[in-house]
């Protein structure tokens, strides 16, 4: 009987490799999490690495004297004929003065690729639109820099290579150097990227369209899958009669929330664009096309909501006399709430990064204006990435990435509610 | 007995779960007012066959009830009966107590607002009151009427499901294993709301403690394996029980 004792060596043996095994399990999950936790940093490292100066442009704050001789030569006040006025030679002309010793057509033509040629132009001619006024006067106002030396004084054009494989060339470099030192040259916080739509000039790209298009996209979104959803989940669970039938459709609703987004964006430029025929690049288009690949994770998260509540309650409510629908809509769904808000507001987030089905139906296109209405062309954040991502000058690359933080932040701002909400509504039972 | 008027009378009632019969056909008058026990061990039928008088075993998928159940001359599974409003008549307190998570109050008003029992705010907060001074739990809970009944202890938690119940007045109330989940001191004060609610509602019980049965119950009904075995006065089944298996049960030899 030595042999069964609680100190015996096989007993000690057996608890020796029992531990061991418990032992490589922990290690095991600790190096899977570290593994999770090192990818995320690198993931996070990498574009915010590329992506965070972005958010602050080089600009030019200068003096430009609104000539009346050549934007209105004829003495009209009239903004329609001011907006078609040659603002160009304003900007060349507040260029060269600050360096008067520059007379060539050549140098001259380098000297004015210093500023955002469009970004300037088209920054007075709002302002003489807005205010004719201003002609005749001298106005101080800060304008972009060309892309090309915000990129060079960022540090991401190399002085050091030979200038016949950089965009800048040495001159402009000297040129650059010394605005800069004048305080011509300023680096500011890059509002262009939060308040412009798209643009040919990277120095004058911004997320606001996209952002206001996955806006509508969302809203139309939620508008269509929330009570899709969850009404198809109550009725599954609560009413429906178990059958076959029932059964088929439920596995069904299963296999369309593992369906591939982009067969989604094909379904849309079939049925809406081809058979329906909307117009292509809407967000309410994309809105419905997003609403069929998010309204099954609304149900599936509303139906294990609805198990998780107790069958007790229901029985107290039918036992006093409520009728059924009363029993699931006063008692069942108010105490699943937390978990379909938590579900659908998931259901969302996903929503807000789908790009292949929005690229199905024409939401890749190059949209200058920030949409007004959900009938209005639009792009969606992600597709605005995919966009830039594909653009060859390298202004665009640290654009892409800080696009890419806006699109994470926003998605973990969602994420981070969801559980709050959840946490929050569920401590107050 | 004192009371000889009938509440419900059932005849041949046969409960199916799909292809199994569960009841096999029972035969049973309960008396109106007083306390009727349902003993028997686990898996004999008694739960299963008190849900037939408030129809809750309509809610069960594949669940077929047949045979007479008839209360106060009324089949309660007529075709054109509500089930909604047997439910108001017959009330039911389950075996673990399942307050609403929602104030005190509202749970006890639920009924009331469903049914529209109630004009005003102030008749409401009567009948709540009034509904809970039954329940004996009036004084432990009006100063915290707004706070949640999913807070209170076990015990007071299944008084609240009773004054619950009881807003609605219903003319009976089941209970299923009501002191299951209880201390021996929660049990005690149910057994004597049972004592004190028996005046006024035909009160069904089941229950698998046999102490309990003999002390709150008028009558007693022993069920084995979906069959009614006896039935009769609680003192005579514990005292002298006309039926070897009753015998076996309630001394412990079988359970």
């Amino acid at each position: 009987m030595t042999e069964t004792t609680l100190t015996s060596e096989a007993a000690l043996k057996r608890l020796k490799k029992r531990r061991g095994k418990e032992w490589r399990f922990r290690l095991w999950g600790r190096a899977s999490i570290a593994f999770a936790l090192a990818a995320l940093a690198w993931l996070l490292f990498s574009i915010v690495g590329t992506g965070y100066t972005a958010f602050q442009q080089h600009f030019m704050r200068m003096d430009f004297q609104l000539t009346e001789s050549v934007l209105a030569p004829d003495g009209t006040r009239d903004p329609e004929i001011l907006r078609g006025a040659n603002y160009r030679k304003i900007v060349q002309t507040t260029l060269y003065e600050q360096f008067p010793e520059v007379t060539g057509r050549k140098d001259k033509q380098e000297l004015f690729a210093l500023v955002s040629a469009s970004g300037a132009t088209n920054y007075l001619r709002q302002l003489v639109y807005k205010n004719p006024d201003l002609i005749g006067k001298t106005v101080t106002v800060t304008v972009p820099a060309s892309d090309q030396i915000d990129q060079l004084l960022k540090g991401y054009i190399k002085r050091d290579t030979p200038e016949s494989r950089r965009k800048v060339s040495n001159q402009q470099i000297v040129w650059a150097d010394i605005l800069k030192e004048r305080g011509v040259i300023k680096k500011k916080f890059n509002r262009i990227l939060f308040m412009n739509p798209d643009s040919r000039d990277p120095e004058l790209a911004g997320i606001a369209g996209a952002a206001v298009g996955s806006l509508m996209i969302l809203v139309v979104a939620f508008v269509l899958a929330f009570p899709i959803g969850v009404g198809s989940a109550i009725y599954l669970d609560e009413f429906a009669p178990k059958n076959k039938f029932t059964d088929f459709i439920e596995i069904n609703i299963n296999n369309l929330a593992a369906v591939p987004s982009i067969v989604f964006g094909l379904l849309g430029l079939a049925v809406f664009l081809n058979f329906m025929g909307m117009p292509r690049s809407l967000p309410i288009v994309g809105g419905m096309v997003l609403a069929l690949r998010v309204f099954p994770t609304i149900t599936i998260a509303t139906r294990s909501a609805m198990q998780g509540v107790s069958p007790s309650i229901v029985d107290g409510a039918l036992s006093l006399g409520a009728s059924h629908t009363q029993a699931v809509f006063q008692q069942k769904l108010p105490l699943a709430a937390p978990g379909i808000l938590t579900g659908s507001i998931i259901g969302m987030a996903q929503a807000l990064g789908e790009t292949a089905p929005l690229l199905m139906i024409g939401m890749v296109a190059f949209v200058t204006e920030v949409p007004n209405s959900i009938t209005e062309p639009a792009t969606a954040l992600p597709v605005q990435i995919f966009l830039w991502s594909d653009s060859a000058e390298r202004a665009w690359a640290e654009r892409t990435s800080a696009a890419i933080i806006v699109l994470l932040v926003v998605l973990i701002t969602m994420n981070g509610f969801a559980i709050w909400l959840r946490n929050r509504l569920e401590t107050r039972r | 007995m004192t009371h000889d008027n009938i509440k419900f009378t059932c005849r041949d009632v046969r409960v199916h779960y799909g292809d199994f019969e569960a009841l096999h056909g029972i035969d049973i008058d309960i008396p109106d007012r007083g306390v009727t026990a349902f003993i028997g061990p686990s898996g004999c039928g008694k739960s299963t066959f008190l849900r037939t008088f408030n129809r809750m075993n309509d809610t069960i998928d594949g669940c077929r009830v047949s045979g007479k159940i008839h209360m106060d001359g009324q089949d309660i599974y007529d075709k054109n009966l509500d089930p909604v409003l047997l439910r108001a008549q017959v009330g039911m307190v389950f075996q673990k107590p399942n307050p609403f998570p929602k104030s005190i109050y509202d749970n006890v008003a639920y009924g009331p607002r469903i049914h529209g029992l109630t004009s005003s705010k102030a008749e409401l907060d009567a009948l709540v009151e009034k509904s809970l001074r039954r329940a004996g739990l009036w004084d432990e809970v009006k100063d915290r009427l707004k706070l949640s009944g999913t807070g209170l202890s076990g015990g007071q938690q299944q008084r609240l499901v009773i004054a619950r119940a009881i807003a609605v007045s219903p003319e009976v109330i089941l209970m299923d294993e009501p002191a299951s989940a209880l201390d021996p001191i929660a049990t005690a004060k149910l057994e004597a709301l049972i004592e004190e609610l028996k005046e006024r509602y035909c009160i069904i019980i089941v229950t698998h403690s046999m102490a309990q049965a003999a002390r709150v119950s008028d009558k007693t009904a022993f069920f084995y394996m979906g069959d009614l075995i006896e039935y009769d006065v609680t003192e005579k089944i514990f005292t002298n029980p006309g039926n070897s298996r009753t015998q076996d049960y309630i001394t412990g030899r079988t359970g």
